[in-house]
C-alpha cells in the first residue's frame, strides 16, 4: 500500500503536450479512478505511473520514492491492461507465475502463492489451459490474478472491463470493488465509463485535454461540480445548459431530474422560487423506471428525467420548472461554477435578471 | 379450375421430402451430389498435368536406361539406376555437398537474419533505409549476384583479397580451392537470402502485440527471459515457414554452382541439382538424372516431413 502523488506532471508527444502538468495526491488505500473522454491523457497518465512512458516534465512519488527513474519491474506497481496483455505461449499458471519467477521466488513458494490466486479468482480448474481457450472473463481473471499475486503497492487498470459484454462488465465491476476493500491496496483505475467511475471510485478525477477538471468523491462530483465540463460528463442524460436570464456572461444549468414538467394549461404554485420554460414535448424515451422527455422550449432544448410516462405525449405542450437552488450558474467563458440561483450570494449577482 | 403453382405458391415442404424421398435417383439428387466434382475438375486437370505427371513421368524414368538424343533406345532397367548411383562416389560426395549446403545456408541465414530484424525492428527512419539495404540483395538475380561475387572472390583483382591484404592477412582463392569454394558458395546465398528472411522475420515481430512486452516488463522479465520465453515462441510460425521454404530453396541450389564454380574444382562444390543437370545434358543418362531427382524429391519430402513431424508441437499459432 502506498500513496501516489504526481507534481508538475507533463508529457508530450512530438510536441503535442497530452498531459499538462498535472498536480494529484491519490490517497493510500484509496480506488482512484481518471475519467474522461478519449485524448484526455488519462491513459497516458496511467502508463507514467506505471513506468511505461517517461514524463517530458515533474515528479511521480510512489510512497516516499521518486519513480522517475525507476523501470516499471522496479515500481512495486502492477498493471491490468485493456486487452489483458497475457502471454498466449504460457498457459494460465505460467501466466501467474511469470513475475513470481523474475522476482526470484522458490518453485515451491511459487506454486503455492499461484495455486491461492487461482482459487480467489476461480481459476483453479483452468491453470493448464492457454489463454486462446479461455473466455473473455477468465482472462480478465487471469490478468487479474498475476497482477494480485505479486502484492503490488498499487495496482493500475487501463479500461480493463471494455472487451467484456455488459453483463459481465457489471459482475467484474463489483467483484474489482469488493476485491479492493479486501486488498485495501491503492487502486488507480481508467476508464471513459462514467457509470464505472460513479459506481467504483471512491475518488474520481475527471480529465480533459491533459487537464484535470476536478477531482471530488462521486456524489460531490455529480451534486457540487466545479464547471461546465464536469456538470456535461458526468451525469446521464448530462445536466440541461440554457442561457442565464439577464446574464450574457453567465450560463445555467440544471439535472433532468430535477425539472418537473407541468401541464401547460397549469401554473406553478410559487414560480418566483422557480425557473420556468413554456415547451413542447418533442420526443420521449422510456427507460423502464424513469422517462426522458426532450421539450423544445423557448429557452432552448432541455431534457427532463421523471418517473411517470403519463404526464405527456409527444407534441403536448407543457411547462418545465425547476426550484431554483437546484439551478447551478456557470461563467460563460471560463466555464467555471459561480454558486447556484437560489444562493444568498447570488442573489446581487441577478439583480434586474430574474423576476 | 385448379390454377397451376407459381414460384410464389410453393407446396408444403413436407410433401416434396416425401416426394423425394420416394424418388431412388433422381436428377437433381445426381447433379448436387456432382457439382462439387465439376467445380474442382478444371484445378484438377491442371494439378495432374503439372505436378502428378511429371512427378509420375520422373519416377518411370527413373527406372529405364535411357539418353536424351536417343529417346527410342528406352530400356527397362529396374534399381539398376539407384544401385549404381548410392554406390558412385561422386555422387555421395554430391549428397553430402548438398547437405552441408543447405543446413548451412538455412542456419546461417536465419540466424543472421533474426539477430538484423531484432536490431531493425523500430521505428526510427535510419532502420528503414537499412532494411531496405538488406532487403536489396533479394530483387538482384542470381547470375547478377553470381557474377558481382565472382568479381568480389577473385584472387587477384578482388575486393576480399584486397581488404584481407590491408589488413596484413593472406589472400585467398575462394572459387578456386576445393576446400573453400563450398564455403564460398555458402556465403553468396547467406548473402542473397538473408534480406528476405529479415523482412519476414520484422512482419512477425511486429505482430506481436507491444502490450505483452510491457506487462513483461512490469513482471521483471530480463531481456534474454523475455527473447525465449516470448518473442522466439511467438516467432515460431515464422521461423517454421522460413525454414521449410529456406530448406527447399537451398538444396534446389542451382544458378550459383552453374555460374561460379560449374560443381568443381574436383566435385567439391557439386550439388544435387547441378548434378542432375549435368547427367542429363553433358552426359546424356536421362536414367541417372532421373534416379538422382527422385532421391531430391525424396530427401526434402523426408526433411519437411521430419520438420512437421518433431517442431510443429513447439509452433504456437495464436
Amino acid at each position: 500500500m502506498a500513496r501516489v502523488v504526481l507534481q508538475q506532471i507533463t508529457k508530450t508527444f512530438q510536441n503535442q503536450k497530452v498531459v499538462k502538468g498535472l498536480n494529484l495526491v491519490i490517497p493510500d488505500g484509496s480506488f482512484t479512478v481518471l475519467v474522461g473522454p478519449s485524448g484526455c491523457g488519462k491513459s497516458t497518465t496511467l502508463r507514467m505511473i506505471a513506468g511505461l512512458e517517461t514524463a517530458t516534465d515533474g515528479e511521480i512519488f510512489i510512497g516516499s520514492q521518486s519513480v522517475n527513474a525507476l523501470p516499471p519491474g522496479k515500481r512495486d506497481v502492477a498493471m491490468v491492461f485493456q486487452n489483458y496483455a497475457l502471454y498466449p505461449t504460457m498457459n494460465v499458471y505460467d501466466n501467474i507465475a511469470y513475475g513470481l519467477r523474475n522476482r526470484g521466488t522458490s518453485k515451491k513458494d511459487c506454486d503455492v502463492l499461484v495455486k491461492e490466486i487461482a482459487e480467489i479468482v476461480g481459476l483453479a480448474d483452468f491453470l493448464k489451459r492457454k489463454p486462446s481457450q479461455l473466455s473473455g472473463g477468465q482472462r480478465q481473471r487471469v490478468a487479474l490474478a498475476r497482477a494480485m499475486v505479486k502484492k503490488p503497492k498499487v495496482f493500475l487498470m487501463d479500461e480493463p472491463l471494455s472487451n467484456l459484454d455488459a453483463k459481465l462488465r457489471n459482475q467484474m465491476r463489483v467483484e474489482l470493488t469488493s476485491l479492493h476493500k479486501q486488498l485495501g491496496s491503492t487502486f488507480i483505475y481508467v476508464t471513459h465509463d462514467q457509470v464505472e467511475a460513479m459506481t467504483m471510485g471512491d475518488q474520481i478525477v475527471v480529465m480533459s485535454d491533459g487537464n484535470i477538471m476536478q477531482v471530488a468523491a462521486p456524489m460531490d462530483l455529480y451534486q457540487e461540480p466545479e464547471n461546465l465540463f464536469v456538470a456535461q460528463f458526468i451525469g446521464s442524460p448530462p445536466m440541461n445548459i440554457v442561457p442565464a436570464e439577464g446574464r450574457s456572461d453567465q450560463l445555467w444549468g440544471f439535472r433532468p431530474e430535477k425539472a418537473v414538467l407541468l401541464p401547460a394549461s397549469v401554473s406553478p404554485v410559487s414560480a418566483e422560487e422557480m425557473w420556468t420554460a413554456k415547451g413542447q414535448i418533442v420526443s420521449r424515451e422510456i427507460l423502464g423506471s424513469d422517462t426522458l422527455f426532450h421539450v423544445e422550449t423557448e429557452k432552448g432544448r432541455v431534457i427532463v428525467k421523471t418517473e411517470t410516462e403519463e404526464i405527456g405525449q409527444y407534441g403536448s405542450n407543457v411547462t418545465v420548472t425547476v426550484a431554483k437552488p437546484h439551478v447551478y450558474i456557470f461563467d460563460r467563458v471560463s466555464g467555471k461554477k459561480v454558486g447556484r440561483l437560489a444562493e444568498r450570494g447570488q442573489v446581487s449577482a441577478l439583480a434586474g435578471g430574474v423576476n | 379450375m385448379r390454377k397451376a403453382a407459381t414460384a410464389h405458391e410453393l407446396p408444403d415442404t413436407g410433401q416434396v421430402r416425401a416426394q423425394a424421398a420416394s424418388r431412388p435417383t433422381s436428377r437433381p439428387d445426381m447433379m448436387t451430389r456432382l457439382r462439387p466434382y465439376l467445380y474442382l475438375t478444371p484445378a484438377m486437370i491442371c494439378f495432374i498435368l503439372f505436378f502428378f505427371y511429371p512427378i509420375g513421368s520422373i519416377i518411370y524414368l527413373s527406372f529405364q536406361d535411357w539418353s536424351l538424343i536417343n529417346l527410342e533406345a528406352m530400356e527397362w532397367v529396374g534399381l539398376q539406376n539407384y544401385t549404381e548411383l548410392v554406390a558412385d562416389q561422386e555422387f555421395q560426395q554430391v549428397l553430402t555437398n548438398t547437405l552441408v549446403f543447405t543446413f548451412a545456408t538455412v542456419g546461417i541465414s536465419l540466424a543472421i537474419s533474426f539477430l538484423l530484424a531484432l536490431w531493425l525492428n523500430k521505428k526510427a527512419k535510419m532502420y528503414g533505409i537499412i532494411q531496405a539495404t538488406v532487403f536489396s540483395p533479394h530483387i538482384i538475380s542470381f547470375v547478377s549476384v553470381s557474377m558481382l561475387w565472382m568479381w568480389l572472390m577473385d584472387p587477384q583483382f578482388g575486393l576480399l583479397n584486397a581488404v584481407l591484404e590491408a589488413v596484413g592477412l593472406p589472400g585467398y582463392t575462394w572459387l578456386t580451392d576445393p576446400s573453400s569454394a563450398l564455403l564460398s558458395l555458402i556465403l553468396v546465398n547467406v548473402w542473397k537470402g538473408v534480406g528476405y528472411n529479415t523482412l519476414i522475420f520484422i512482419a512477425g515481430l511486429q505482430s506481436i502485440p507491444g502490450d505483452i512486452y510491457e506487462a513483461a516488463a512490469l513482471d521483471r522479465s530480463p531481456w534474454w527471459r523475455t527473447l525465449t520465453r516470448i518473442t522466439i515462441p511467438m516467432l515460431s510460425p515464422t521461423m517454421f515457414f522460413l525454414f521449410i521454404i529456406n530448406m527447399i530453396s537451398s538444396s534446389h541450389a542451382f544458378d550459383t554452382i552453374a555460374i561460379m564454380t560449374q560443381g568443381g574444382p574436383i566435385n567439391s562444390s557439386n550439388m544435387l541439382v547441378y548434378y542432375i543437370y549435368e547427367q542429363g545434358m553433358d552426359y546424356y543418362n536421362g536414367g541417372f538424372a532421373a534416379a538422382a531427382s527422385v532421391i531430391l524429391l525424396l530427401i526434402v519430402g523426408v526433411l519437411t516431413a521430419l520438420y512437421f513431424l518433431f517442431m510443429s508441437k513447439r509452433v504456437h499459432y495464436r
